[in-house]
C-alpha cells in the first residue's frame, strides 16, 4: 500500500475539516478526491502529506509516519498546494531549478519538466508575468521534478484550458504507467471519471462512497435521459412509447427517462424524430449530486 | 549545486531584481550620508572661536585685531573642557603676564589658525614693549571630538546596515510564508537552516557592498572622511552586526503575517533604536537617560566599533565588547524568534 489511513481527524476550533477518515491507495494507483468546496479536501491531502498534525487518526506513507516531519519520506513525494507557492521574481525556469536543486535535481531534467508541461518558451518569463494557467502548470512541474514515488496534486486542472487540461492528462497517465501513485482533487468530474482507478467523494469531512468511478454510476441505477427538441413529439405520445418512465419538458427539450434506450431508440426512428437527438447517461456528476445535494456550499 | 548555493542564488536574484528594495538598500544610506555630511562640514566661512580665560594686554589686543571670535569662560578647567569636546579648538589663558595657548589635538587646521594669530599678537607686544615681557607656552589638549564626517560615516553606515538586515530577513520570511514558500520548503528534504544561513549569507554580502559604496563615497573630496590606521577591522564586527539584525528580522517576521505589518514592525524597531544609539547624531551631551537606553540597543555598539576602528584608530580592544554584546544579542533573540516561528499563517 502506497498510502493507508485510519481514522484520521481534524478539526479547526469547532469546525471539524475532517471526520474519521479512513481509506487506503495501492502503489500505482490513481485517487481521486472529490466533494464541494470546504468538503475537506485539501486538509486531508495535507494531513497525509505531514504538513499538518492530524488529531486523530493512523498515516502510512509508503509505510512510514509523514508526521512530525520525516525526512526519510520527503525525496519520495511530490506536492502541488492547491495555492501555488513560488519564489520571488524568478524566472520560470530558475523556480523549476531552484525547487529541483532542493532535490538535487540537475538543470537539465528541470529544463525537460518545463518542456513537458508546454512552458519551454515561456522559460525566461518572470513567475508573476504568467498566465494563470501557465502558473498552474509550473506548479505541477515543480511538484513533479524529482520524480517523485507518490504524486500529490491539490486540483491541479483547475484554471487550465481544454488543451493543457489534456496534456496534462497525458503528463499524469504516462506518470502513471511507470508505476508511480497518484492522490489528486479536481472539481471537474468528467476528469475524474477519465482518468481515476477509484475516487472517494468527500462532504462534511466525511467519505460518502469510495469506489471506481463505473462502479459508482452502476450503483446509481439512475435513468438514461433521451432529449429531443420540444415540439418534435407530444408529451403524452411520447410516455405513451414502451419502455419510457416519464417524459418532460423543460421550455428548450423533450426529456424521455427510460431504463431501457434500446426499444426507445427504435420506437424514434420509426417516426422519423431522430433529428437533433441526444442520449444522457448517469455519470459521476449525477453520483455526486445525488450524495452531497444540489444547495451551494459556503 | 548544492541546496545552499542554489538558494543564494534565488535570494540574490530576487534581492537585485527588487528595484524599490535596492534603492532602499544602497541610495537611501547615501542621501542621509549627502545631508548630514555636507550640513555638517559646511560651516560657511565663520570666524574660528578662542576661549579666553583671565585678562591682560594679549587679550585686549586680540579681542581689538578682530581676526577671531573670542569667547570668554570663567575657568581653565571649564575652557580645557570644552576643548576636549570639540567646542572651540583652542583656549587661551593670560594670568601675570603668562600668557597660555592650549589647543585641540584633532583640529590642526583651526588650531594652526588660532597659533598663527596668537602668534602674531605677542610678537607684536614683545617688539613695543622692550624688555620680553610675554612668551608664549603651547600645549595641545588630547580631545574626542571628531570632525563630522568621522562620526556621521559610521553612525549612518551602521543604520543602513541594521536596516537591511532586519528588513531584509523579515520580508524574506513572510513573504516566503504568505506565498507557501516555506510549506512547499518543508516538503522538501532540506535543513531549515541550510535555508536560514543562504539567507543569512546574502544578508552579509549586500552588508559589505553596502559598506564599500558607502565608505567609498565618504572617502570622497566633498565628504573627506579619513579612514583610521586598522579600518578593516569594520569587516568582523559588521558581521556581527548584521547577525545580530538578522535575528531581529526573525523576530519581526514571527509575529507578523503581511509583509506591509512587517514592514511598520521593521521600521518601528529600526528608526528609533537609530536615534536612540546615536548613529545620526553623537550621543556625547545626551542626557543620562538616553545613554543608558542606548546601552541596551544592538545598533549602539555596532556604531561605537565602527566609529572606534573607522575613525578614531582604535583596534582589535575596541571591537572585543560590542562584537561580543552582538553576539549575545543573535543567541537571545534567535531563541526567541525561534519559538515563536509559525511556517504558516494560519
Ligand atoms: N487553516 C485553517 N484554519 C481554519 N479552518 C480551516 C483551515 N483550512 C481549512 N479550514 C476549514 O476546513 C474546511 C475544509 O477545508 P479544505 O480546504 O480542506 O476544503 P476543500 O475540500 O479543499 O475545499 P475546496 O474545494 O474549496 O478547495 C473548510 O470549512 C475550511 O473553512
Ligand atoms: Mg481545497
Amino acid at each position: 500500500m502506497a498510502i493507508s489511513v485510519r481514522g484520521l481527524t481534524k478539526r479547526y476550533g469547532d469546525l471539524l475539516a475532517v471526520d474519521d477518515v479512513s481509506f487506503e491507495v495501492a502503489e500505482g494507483e490513481f485517487f481521486g478526491i472529490l466533494g464541494p468546496n470546504g468538503a475537506g479536501k485539501t486538509t486531508t491531502l495535507e494531513l497525509v502529506e505531514g504538513l499538518r498534525e492530524p488529531d486523530a487518526g493512523e498515516i502510512r506513507l509508503l509505510g512510514l509516519k509523514p508526521w512530525p516531519r520525516n525526512s526519510a519520506l520527503l525525496p519520495r513525494i511530490g506536492v502541488q498546494l492547491q495555492a501555488s507557492s513560488f519564489f520571488d521574481k524568478l524566472t520560470a525556469r530558475e523556480q523549476l531549478e531552484t525547487f529541483g536543486s532542493l532535490y538535487g535535481v540537475s538543470k537539465g531534467t528541470a529544463a525537460d519538466m518545463l518542456e513537458l508541461v508546454g512552458l519551454a518558451d515561456k522559460a525566461n518569463t518572470r513567475e508573476n508575468k504568467l498566465s494563470g494557467g501557465q502558473r498552474q502548470r509550473l506548479s505541477i512541474a515543480c511538484a513533479l521534478v524529482h520524480d517523485p514515488d507518490v504524486a500529490f496534486l491539490d486540483e491541479p486542472t483547475a484554471a487550465l484550458d481544454p488543451q493543457a487540461r489534456r496534456n496534462l492528462w497525458d503528463v499524469l497517465r504516462a506518470i502513471r504507467e511507470r508505476g508511480k501513485t497518484i492522490v489528486y482533487t479536481t472539481h471537474y468530474l468528467d476528469e475524474a471519471e477519465i482518468l481515476c482507478d477509484r475516487v472517494a467523494i468527500m462532504d462534511r469531512g466525511r467519505i460518502l462512497a469510495m469506489d471506481p468511478p463505473a462502479t459508482l454510476v452502476r450503483g446509481l441505477d439512475s435513468a438514461t435521459h433521451v432529449l429531443l427538441a420540444q415540439g418534435t413529439l407530444p408529451v403524452d405520445q411520447a410516455r405513451a412509447i414502451p419502455g419510457v418512465d416519464d417524459a418532460s419538458e423543460d421550455g428548450v427539450s423533450l426529456s424521455l427517462a427510460t431504463h431501457d434506450p434500446g426499444p426507445v431508440l427504435a420506437a424514434l426512428a420509426e417516426r422519423g424524430t431522430l433529428d437533433g437527438l441526444q442520449v444522457r447517461s448517469a455519470t459521476l456528476e449525477d453520483v455526486f449530486l445525488n450524495l452531497t445535494g444540489r444547495e451551494y456550499r459556503a | 549545486m548544492t541546496v545552499f548555493t542554489s538558494l543564494s542564488i534565488a535570494a540574490i536574484k530576487g534581492f537585485v531584481r527588487d528595484r524599490v528594495g535596492l534603492f532602499f538598500t544602497f541610495f537611501f544610506p547615501l542621501m542621509f550620508l549627502i545631508i548630514f555630511g555636507l550640513l555638517f562640514t559646511d560651516n560657511g566661512p565663520k570666524q574660528t572661536k578662542l576661549g579666553v580665560v583671565g585678562d591682560g594686554p594679549v587679550i585686549t589686543a586680540l579681542r581689538k585685531a578682530e581676526a577671531l571670535n573670542v569667547t570668554t569662560v570663567d575657568s581653565v578647567d571649564a575652557a580645557v573642557d570644552q576643548v576636549r569636546k570639540g567646542d572651540l579648538p583652542a583656549v587661551l589663558t593670560e594670568r601675570d603676564g603668562a600668557v597660555e595657548l592650549r589647543f585641540a589635538a584633532s583640529d590642526r587646521v583651526r588650531a594652526g589658525t588660532v597659533q598663527g594669530i596668537v602668534g602674531n599678537v605677542v610678537n607684536q607686544l614683545n617688539l613695543a614693549g622692550q624688555p620680553v615681557r610675554f612668551h608664549l607656552a603651547q600645549q595641545p589638549v588630547e580631545d574626542t571630538s571628531l570632525k563630522p564626517i568621522q562620526f556621521v560615516t559610521p553612525g549612518i553606515l551602521s543604520w543602513s546596515l541594521a536596516s537591511s538586515g532586519v528588513f531584509g530577513a523579515a520580508l524574506t520570511i513572510v513573504s516566503w510564508r504568505r506565498k507557501q514558500v516555506l510549506r512547499r520548503m518543508r516538503l522538501a528534504p532540506v535543513n531549515p537552516l541550510t535555508v536560514l544561513s543562504s539567507r543569512l549569507l546574502v544578508s552579509v554580502g549586500i552588508g559589505v557592498v553596502q559598506a564599500i559604496i558607502f565608505i567609498g563615497l565618504a572617502l570622497t573630496p566633498p565628504f573627506g572622511l579619513k579612514l583610521a590606521g586598522q579600518w578593516w577591522l569594520a569587516a568582523p564586527l559588521l558581521v556581527t552586526g548584521l547577525l545580530a539584525f538578522f535575528a531581529i528580522g526573525m523576530l519581526a517576521a514571527s509575529f507578523t503575517k503581511t509583509e506591509e505589518a512587517t514592514a511598520a514592525v521593521a521600521n518601528l524597531i529600526v528608526l528609533p533604536m537609530a536615534f536612540l544609539s546615536g548613529t545620526f547624531f553623537p550621543l556625547d551631551n545626551a542626557p543620562r537617560w538616553l545613554e543608558i537606553v542606548s546601552k541596551c540597543l544592538p545598533l549602539r555598539y555596532l556604531n561605537d566599533g565602527m566609529t572606534a576602528v573607522l575613525s578614531r584608530g582604535q583596534g582589535v580592544e575596541a571591537i572585543v565588547t560590542p562584537m561580543l554584546v552582538l553576539l549575545g544579542f543573535t543567541v537571545v533573540v534567535s531563541a526567541i524568534a525561534a519559538k515563536l516561528f509559525t511556517w504558516e499563517d494560519s
